[in-house]
């Protein structure tokens, strides 16, 4: 499904992304997980179209996505879930997500998205009226993803959703990671955590100061010794 | 001499002149909220609309109204142009570098109106429609000073109406928030971003026409001072906050107009200066404006 040839990404002099390379097949939950400052947003940024690479290809169903827009990468189905929410604090709850909808057409579907993200989020559906910036963290994050969800995505990037969250929220967010997939969305998750990011996901790559260090299936990661000592705890 | 019919012109000429700064406010803002660009040229704007304005009704015959619909488009056109070719290219660059080409726009235009129009003012005459005067509620009032404030209102529900209830006024506010994270929900925000330059231009324009319309004049520099004090009612209101640029004009009109009316003639010609002391006051107190929030962080 997405394809991403040997990225380099720089910030001014900073070269931040150094030749990365990985595949997402349709209906995988793929995690990419590394320490801090490894590279992991950046490369979330970069398939969004926020950030352009230097050098490298990706390729979306066979396309070509170095050179759109961000919001006709978006259009194609590839929706990006920022790093800290990033919800328009002064915007409703209910314009947060009307937004997010509003490129697309086909109006009977939106209207059932709506129903489904209050289905998932019913806090969402209590506090529709209210500044986005008066949620707290957790349901500043659900609506967050709602906005993803309203977005029709067919790739959802996910750029750590369970930052700075009670135990409680991220099992619920992590319950409706599951359950997107389920609904046949293919998952890209950036987690800190990547005791639960290694639970969840079918493959994963780990990221080191800019490059792809090992990659591979989830379970067999999550048993690598030199994975284990970096990233598990031991 | 201060009688209640005095009083009560004073107070229609305070409506009539906030109105019109609310008007210049609100384009500043719009554009001030989503690009951080303080537009020097949006004065300027109100120029044209006015001379516009002015030939459609001496070259065209049109109804005023007319005129002033017409003087809201071709200058709205005109903002989107301007935007398009010389803000778009810059963007990314130093916030400084849009404000000195809006600076250099502003010298543009009033060098080439005074070049091509001339500098010699213009009179601006209204139909006698407009002039008549009508006694009502034991005031006594010319049409068009009704007209400004009715017309101003007008403008500003709807205004208010389309970024509250639409998706683009949605997308509106929400590019004032966070222009990357919009793009990421969809939408193309230079779309987004041309439509706000044609709402204030647009309504530039209409405060031009408004302003000529009242003061019977035009010249290379009529939107100069006008766009200046707007300016002062947007930071007043809090800059990049639409209902704060309606209550920063209101007041700045009502605080001008009654300090020239109550003062002595020797203080009152302090006039504009009396206005940047209040900017003073206001940011002292509240260094975000009335109405503005706090600088939220644009990463
Ligand atoms: N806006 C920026 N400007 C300059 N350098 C940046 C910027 N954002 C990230 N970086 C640098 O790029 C590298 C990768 O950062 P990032 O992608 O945020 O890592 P991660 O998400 O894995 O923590 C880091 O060294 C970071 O300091
Ligand atoms: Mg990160």
């Amino acid at each position: 499904m997405l394809s991403v040839q040997n990225l380099h990404v720089y910030y001014g002099h900073i070269h931040a992304l150094k030749g990365i390379s990985l595949e997402i097949n349709a209906g995988e939950i793929v995690a990419l997980i590394g320490s801090n400052g490894a590279g992991k947003t950046t490369t979330l940024a970069t398939l969004s179209g926020l950030l352009r690479p230097r050098e490298g290809h990706i390729h979306f169903e066979g396309r070509d996505l170095t050179r759109l827009p961000v919001y006709q990468i978006v259009q194609l189905g590839i929706v990006h879930c920022p790093e800290g929410r990033q919800v328009f604090t002064r915007l409703s709850v209910t314009e947060n997500l009307r937004l997010a909808a509003s490129h697309r057409t086909d109006h009977t579907n939106v209207a059932r998205d709506l129903e489904h993200v209050h289905h998932l989020f019913p806090i969402l559906a209590k506090r529709r009226n209210q500044p986005a910036g008066t949620l707290s963290g957790g349901e500043q994050q659900m609506l967050a993803i709602g906005r993803a969800i309203m977005s029709r995505p067919r790739l959802l990037l996910l750029d750590e959703p369970s930052l700075g969250l009670a135990p409680m929220i991220v099992e619920m967010i992590f319950g409706v990671i599951a359950s997107l997939r389920r609904d046949g969305v293919t998952i890209l998750l950036v987690e800190q955590n990547a005791y639960r990011a290694l639970q969840l996901a079918d493959r994963a790559y780990v990221m080191e100061t800019g490059h792809i260090k090992a990659s591979g299936p989830s379970r067999a990661l999550a048993d690598d010794p030199a994975v284990k000592a970096a990233y598990l705890g031991g | 001499m201060v009688t209640p019919s005095y009083i009560a012109q004073q107070l229609i000429n305070a409506l009539n002149i906030g109105s019109i700064y609310a008007l210049v406010a609100i384009g500043l803002t719009v554009v001030y909220g989503i690009l951080r660009l303080i537009n020097f040229a949006h004065g300027d704007m109100m120029t044209i609309g006015a001379y516009v304005a002015l030939t459609a009704v001496t070259a065209l015959a049109m109804p005023a109204v007319a005129a002033l619909l017409v003087a809201m488009l071709v200058v709205s056109a005109l903002g989107v142009l301007i935007e398009r070719l010389a803000y778009r290219p810059l963007r990314g660059a130093p916030e400084v570098a849009m404000l000195i080409t809006s600076l250099a726009i502003s010298s543009l235009i009033e060098n080439g109106a005074t070049m091509t129009l001339t500098a010699q003012p213009r009179p601006v005459r209204l139909a006698a429609e407009l002039t008549q005067r009508v006694n009502a509620l034991g005031l006594s009032f010319a049409v068009m000073d009704v007209l400004i404030i009715v017309l101003a209102v007008g403008l500003m529900i709807a205004l208010t109406l389309f970024v509250r209830r639409t998706t683009l006024g949605i997308a509106m506010r929400a590019c004032s928030e966070n222009v990357r994270i919009t793009q990421l929900m969809g939408i193309n925000v230079n779309r987004v971003i041309a439509v706000a330059f044609a709402i204030s231009a647009g309504l530039a324009a209409a405060a031009g026409v408004l302003w000529t319309g009242k003061f019977g004049i035009v010249d290379p520099f009529t939107g100069f001072l006008p766009g200046l004090k707007a300016f002062v009612a947007a930071v007043i209101g809090g800059i990049g906050n639409i209902p704060g640029a309606m209550l920063g004009g209101y007041l700045l009109g009502f605080a001008e107009v009654f300090f020239v009316a109550f003062m002595p003639p020797e203080v009152s010609g302090y006039r504009d200066a009396f206005v940047f002391v209040l900017l003073l006051v206001v940011l002292l107190v509240r260094p975000t404006g009335l109405l503005g929030a706090h600088e939220v962080n644009r990463a």
